[in-house]
């Protein structure tokens, strides 16, 4: 019979179930195929004997310490980022003012139509209406700098460095709003906001420093998917939703309206 | 000194739970995932970059992303596995850049974009020592480091996670970002290359037969 090749022995050290009960038989027969297969063995061997030096038993604890003042606050649920109260120190003192105040003035109602207001989610809304709208403004600008930036002739390279940042710190955020708007089931706003990633996706993971080519290519991808007169649309659609909120009183009493103002 | 997060806890908290709870928001029971699992994916992290410096470097950028992506981490799915993925992305990643840095750096007329990652075997060949220079198991050592160093990232990480820590051939496809079989061969090609590499040491002169042959 002929010999096992190289791969096929490998393949049936390696556990390979093709051809197994052949293979093995073969081997009881061929003595020159158990050499070379035990040959093989030996670069296993060889492997196994390579040290790894120990980290030692504290390295774990090592890990944590140098990563730890690298980790970002992980916010929870987005929610519960504005509705908790221990959660308002993380969202920002002056968000858990507004929210705070906001809240404490809808809790006061207790009968009445306007009850409904009080419902977290319709408050939840109404802040990520307005956080939506800020983020999609902050957005814009990092986008409309790039597509109006026009490079000098004869320049090699175009700091986009600080664009570059602000994309990135963007993403994030982008990405949260993006899951709250599918979760509550806006779609239209979750696409834009799904669009507008990939862009700032695009612009977080450019170089630093690009070639008036790759620059030109970057102010291409932002003008074809036509993001930037999305997220226009999107933000005055905000806009709109927002004044008629304002414009239709939520509640009688006068008490929580005026803390509603804070 | 202050208690590590396990045992500040008084009773070990599962992975799972750790998950939940940094997740929701307590950063400190990241602490408890970091201190188990490290060991674990330095010697995976150690074994890519065969250097202490890279390998804490590895674990440590595993644990940051880990952190970060943690909202995409499956709660049924076992958390060592999936760091160990992400160390293993990372570590191939990093390979690949030192391969393309040392290549522009020492080649620089024959990479061009686009170049498949060289063949490092005739370079193992060039630099193989005689039988009798390579005694004893610290040679071997030796040798094997310097044959894994030939290694395409690819080859190394495909190696590594098969041979050491027995990783199916479905995980070393997902993390090299192709095929089972693809996967299956690139394993091959680094025990191939490995073998070529070590033969004057750990094979006789002559004792190669050529395989596939009648007998």
């Amino acid at each position: 019979m002929k010999h096992a090749t190289e791969e096929e022995l490998f393949a049936y050290r390696d556990g390979d179930a093709k051809g197994r009960q052949a293979m093995a038989a073969h081997l009881k027969e061929c003595a020159e195929c158990r050499a070379e297969l035990s040959r093989l063995e030996e670069v296993f061997a060889a492997l196994d004997a390579m040290p790894v030096p120990d980290p030692g038993e504290d390295y774990g604890t090592r890990v944590w310490r140098q990563i730890a003042p690298r980790l970002p606050e992980k916010r929870a649920k987005w929610w519960e980022a504005f509705l908790v109260p221990q959660r308002l120190a993380v969202a920002g003192a002056v968000a858990a003012l507004v929210i705070a105040a906001f809240l404490a003035g809808r809790i006061t109602v207790v009968d009445g139509p306007e009850r409904a207001a009080a419902d977290p989610s319709t408050v939840g809304e109404r802040v990520l209406v307005v956080a939506v709208g800020q983020h999609l403004g902050k957005s814009e600008m990092v986008l409309v700098e790039l597509s109006n930036a026009q490079p000098a002739s004869g320049q090699k390279l175009i700091n986009i460095a600080a664009e570059q940042r602000r994309a990135e710190s963007l993403v994030e955020e982008n990405r949260l709003y993006r899951q709250t708007a599918v979760q509550s089931g806006d779609r239209a706003i979750a696409s834009t906001l799904d669009e507008l990633e990939r862009v700032l996706l695009d612009v977080a993971n450019s170089p630093g420093e690009v070639t008036p080519a790759q620059f030109e290519s970057i102010q291409k991808r932002i003008a074809e998917r036509g993001i930037l007169l999305k997220v226009r649309v999107v933000r005055q659609e905000l806009r709109t939703a927002e004044t008629g909120r304002k414009s239709q009183p939520a509640q009688t009493d006068s008490t929580a309206k005026e803390r509603n103002k804070v | 000194m202050r208690a590590s997060g396990e045992q500040a806890e008084g009773v070990a908290i599962s992975d799972a739970v750790a998950v939940e709870r940094t997740l929701a928001g307590e950063r400190e029971a990241y602490r408890v995932l970091v201190e188990r699992h490290s060991a674990y994916v330095y010697r995976l992290a150690y074994r890519m970059t065969g250097n202490k410096e890279d390998a804490e470097e590895v674990v440590q950028e595993a644990f940051l992303r880990a952190y970060q992506k943690l909202q995409q981490f499956a709660g049924n799915a076992n958390f060592g596995t999936w760091v160990y993925r992400i160390a293993a992305n990372y570590a191939i990643d990093r390979l690949r850049q030192r391969k393309n840095e040392d290549s522009r750096r020492e080649q620089p007329a024959r990479v061009a974009e686009g170049e498949p990652e060289t063949d490092p075997l005739s370079e193992v060949k060039d630099a193989r020592p005689s039988p009798e220079r390579l005694a004893g198991s610290a040679q071997l050592a030796a040798r094997m480091k310097e044959a894994l160093d030939t290694l395409t990232p690819a080859e190394r990480t495909a190696i590594v996670m098969r041979h050491w820590d027995g990783c199916g051939i479905e995980e070393i496809a997902a993390v090299l970002k192709s095929n089972t079989s693809a996967a299956k061969n690139t394993v091959f090609r680094a025990v191939q290359k490995l073998r070529l590499a070590l033969k004057p040491f750990v094979e006789p002169r002559g004792a190669a037969r050529a395989v596939g042959t009648e007998s």
